[in-house]
């Protein structure tokens, strides 16, 4: 997480609109670059809390299988650890397009950001296909209060993910089109704050939802 | 599967000649609200300074009219309420059958809740918290706009409620399994999930919105611990709304999957917990009252501190003060269902937590007492709202201690006793608040001051009428009567729900005097003027500007050394002064993005409580597009330019040498 401290001070640096208004006369107030990192630093902690409102209620519910399957019957730990590889290189691509972005490299950044998406998609597709094999086999969330609180859980998760997909290229389409400005590269500050964010959140769902409820 | 999904002709309630008859004075209204703006051709005015606006000021007043509205829809449930129990007395029926009597007790309290104390809450923060930090707008304004509209779209969903199929009948709480599919298959339910869900996420984007203001954009200078109380008691709300409202997004969420897809959540079958939901509620629900009453608390730090003219004592225990019933806060929600049957230990521990909030309390009472101590206090609205509210809560609060045991909490668990303690400390507490901060700071927003006489005949319609109304609920309470119940049949009850309908009363002349004093003071307001901008002598910035300020706030960042800034700009000679020359200054252009995002998000809400599939489709993508379109719209903003600066800074500083002259 060491890009973190880095992004909060290149925004520093580089006020939104210094360069929409070629600098000139801004006091500090202009500097929204800085809010916005801020702003979706204080937005993901929300988001912690939403996850954490819905890891409660795995908590709470997992064992009320209401006698149908339970955890252990139905994790692919192998499976899932693929999926897991993906998302967690991803961060890792995700990180070197950042890194071209400071430089101002287009090519650079474009080529690991296409690299990163497709990782995301393979997480999202491998998701998809999980979520899909366990409906073919009569495991629906409206089954029980573990399949339920699974499904919404990990579900929660995907559609986060999927989001940051989207965004992700929207950010292309933008880069593409104007470059890397102060205001482009703030933005993939964000999406970046995002895409580690949601590592974090996999990490802790791996571990809680797949590997304790395998054991 | 038709286009129109579960919607038809039928969900219009003509069987119910009261919803009729207001539908029709609703229309009335609207229809000669629209009239009135097209005859004197306002249109432009409207959708340019106001609807589009980015402005915090002008999103301010407009949050504030939402709440006005709001409590007129909320009081008008309350009265009905009061005058169906006192009707349906020694086993009569009244005029309200229970379907619709339910509906309107839930419908009372989300409104009064969400839709009348948050916005109005959200409204005064808006005008006042920039001002008093020195700043020039909040740190997203675009975002700020977009959090009214997504207000005001819940507040729409809930009002079509009224004349589109039925609101939930479950209480506002909505605890499962009652508010499941299986024992509520109506729309009600629905209404309330996305009215509050769509509402909720405008709420959690302001808290968001004004941290990173206070955090980033306090003026040169300004410490966090010289910022003015007001702007600590906001700024401990937000922290609140940060860290509690996703808690509400998420078991709205759920509740969402089990009434649409059939979850297991909440239910009774499939291995589901209804107090799980009913847990998460309340880990939301408790901070969402100090969400409430710190801002209030904070406003009446500001009145009894200006109106004595004094400094306010214990500024910093005050802030710490805020910071414990805000922590204290999170760990207290269990004893709102002690009843629930946790172990001894769980109950006694939540029980203690609650008791110990008394004491933060009672550090503000006291700071609020010695602040006044040797003051010469001005018998103003404000300060009369304020003192109302020192007595009035007070008696609150001990009640709610008295709760927070719980053996006691035992007997008294959804008593009248538990609601006359809810409405004491919020209408004691929140609502005057807001209603001292409306004064005090009314002619700061608009330029003009309030009738003094009409504000105080309110006031005490308000203060008497509340005892008349709740305190024969506390003895109801002991007298065994529960809350929600559409009819009586116990003979000592009659006469306390007799005089309870008479507060009611009471308090209807009181909000009838505010609207009139409303009207009164805008038809005289030539004759009221606030010239100079500070009417009370007042110790923070905002008093610094014009009234209503100037739309850039200030022409040069002030520079801080002091909590109370502007008494320490007069002490030293140095308020009201024009720099040698004024830089150009960035400001936000109008946008009706929010309008049209929050629009769609309605639309999705709508589609969703009546199974609209491919409506609520289109209404996604027209978020997401409306967005998209918004990060990449073009000419956002512009610069004013040091001329125009310089001549309306002129002509405030010209207004501020008359009165000062005419003060000679």
């Amino acid at each position: 997480m060491s890009a973190v401290p880095e992004t909060l001070k290149f925004a520093n640096e580089h006020g939104l609109h210094a360069d929409d208004h070629g600098g000139g006369h801004h006091d500090e107030h202009q500097d929204t670059g800085g809010n916005t990192l801020f702003g979706f630093w204080l937005y993901l902690m929300t988001d912690c809390i939403l996850f954490a409102s819905v890891f409660a209620t795995y908590a709470v519910l997992y064992m009320n299988t209401d006698g149908g399957v339970s955890g252990k019957d139905i994790f692919d730990l192998n499976f899932v650890l693929v999926e897991t590889a993906a998302l967690l290189v991803s961060s890792i691509t995700y990180g070197f397009a950042f890194l071209y972005a400071h430089k101002q490299q287009k090519a650079g950044t474009l080529l690991w950001l296409l690299v990163t998406m497709a990782l995301g998609c393979v997480f999202i597709a491998m998701e998809v296909y999980e979520f899909h094999h366990l409906i073919v086999e009569g495991h629906n969330p409206d089954g029980s209060a573990f399949l339920s609180s699974f499904f919404a859980l990990v579900g929660m998760h995907g559609l986060h993910v999927t989001a940051g997909l989207i965004w992700m290229l929207v950010m292309v389409l933008e880069v593409l089109k104007r470059g890397l400005g102060a205001q482009t590269v703030t933005r993939l500050g964000c999406l970046s704050l995002f895409w580690h964010f949601l590592d974090i959140v996999w990490v802790c769902l791996f571990t809680v939802v797949y590997l304790l409820g395998a054991m | 599967m038709s286009l129109l999904g579960n919607l038809s002709l039928d969900a219009i309630p003509y069987h119910e000649p009261i919803i009729m008859v207001t539908l029709a004075v609703i229309g009335v209204i609207g229809l000669a609200v629209v009239g009135l703006i097209t005859k004197y051709q306002k249109w432009g005015v409207l959708w340019h300074n106001w609807l589009t606006s980015v402005d915090h000021k002008r999103l301010g007043i407009m949050y504030i009219i939402l709440a006005l509205i709001m409590l007129i829809r909320g009081f008008s449930d309350a009265i009905m309420m009061r005058t169906q129990l006192a009707l349906a007395t020694n086993g009569a029926q009244g005029y309200l059958p229970p379907e619709h009597y339910d509906q309107i007790f839930t419908a009372h309290g989300i409104i009064m809740i969400i839709f009348m104390a948050m916005p109005f809450m959200i409204g005064l923060m808006n005008i006042v918290l920039p001002l008093q930090i020195g700043a020039r707008d909040v740190a997203f304004p675009f975002m700020n706009n977009l959090s009214f509209w997504l207000a005001a779209a819940g507040a729409v969903l809930i009002n079509i409620s009224l004349g589109l199929g039925e609101f939930a009948k479950t209480g506002w709480l909505a605890y499962p399994p009652l508010s499941e599919m299986s024992f509520s298959p109506g729309v009600g339910v629905d209404y309330y999930i996305w009215a509050l869900q769509i509402s909720g996420i405008g709420t959690l984007l302001t808290g968001v919105n004004f941290l990173a203001t206070v955090f980033k954009m306090r003026a040169p200078g300004m410490k966090l611990m010289q910022m003015p109380i007001f702007t600590w008691a906001c700024t401990w709300a937000n922290i609140l709304i940060v860290a509690s409202f996703p808690i509400l997004t998420a078991v709205l969420g759920l509740l969402t999957l089990d009434r649409y897809l059939d979850f297991h959540f909440f239910t009774n079958d499939g291995g589901g917990n209804a107090m799980m939901y009913i847990n998460l509620f309340w880990a939301w629900g408790h901070p969402e009252v100090y969400i409430l009453v710190l801002p209030a608390f904070g406003i009446f730090s500001e009145v009894i501190s200006t109106f004595t003219g004094k400094r306010l004592f214990g500024y910093t225990s005050m802030v710490w003060a805020s910071g414990a019933i805000s922590i204290l806060g999170f760990v207290v929600w269990l004893h709102h269902f002690f009843t629930m049957g946790s172990s001894a230990d769980v109950n006694a521990f939540f029980g203690v937590m609650t008791m110990i909030i008394a004491i933060p309390t009672g550090v503000k009472l006291f700071n609020w007492l010695f602040t006044m101590y040797r003051g010469r206090l001005r018998i103003t609205v404000p300060v009369l709202w304020t003192l109302g509210f020192m007595v009035t809560f007070s008696i609150g609060g001990m009640t709610g201690v008295l709760l927070a045991v719980p053996g006691a909490d035992y007997v008294l668990h959804n008593s009248l006793f538990l609601v006359a303690h809810f409405h004491n400390t919020i209408i004691g507490g929140a609502v005057f608040g807001y209603m001292a901060g409306f004064a005090f700071w009314f002619p700061k927003a608009t330029g003009f001051h309030l009738n003094e006489r009409l504000g105080k005949y309110s006031f005490w319609c308000w203060q008497i009428g509340f005892y008349v109304a709740f305190m024969p609920l506390y003895v109801l309470g002991f007298l065994g009567m529960t809350r929600r119940l559409n009819h009586t049949n116990n003979p000592d009850w009659n006469i306390w729900l007799y005089i309870a309908a008479v507060g009611a009363l009471i308090i209807f002349v009181g909000i009838i005097l505010q609207f009139v004093q409303l009207y009164v003071s805008i038809r005289d307001r030539e004759q009221n003027p606030d010239v100079d901008g500070d009417p009370w002598n007042g110790h923070t910035l905002e008093w610094s500007t014009a009234s209503p300020p100037q739309f850039y706030n200030f022409a040069v960042l002030p520079k801080v050394h002091d909590i109370d800034a502007f008494t320490d700009m007069k002490e030293k000679g140095i308020e009201y002064q024009a720099p040698d020359e004024y830089m150009p200054i960035h400001m936000p252009r109008n946008t009706a993005a929010g309008m049209q995002i929050a629009g769609a998000a309605g639309i999705v809400g709508f589609a969703l409580i009546w199974h609209i599939w491919w409506l609520a489709i289109v209404g996604t993508l027209g978020m997401v597009v409306a967005l998209i379109a918004r990060c990449y719209a073009k000419d956002v903003d512009y610069y004013v330019e040091p001329q125009e600066v310089a001549e309306i800074e002129r002509a405030h500083l010209a207004s501020v040498a008359t009165v000062k002259e005419e003060a000679l």
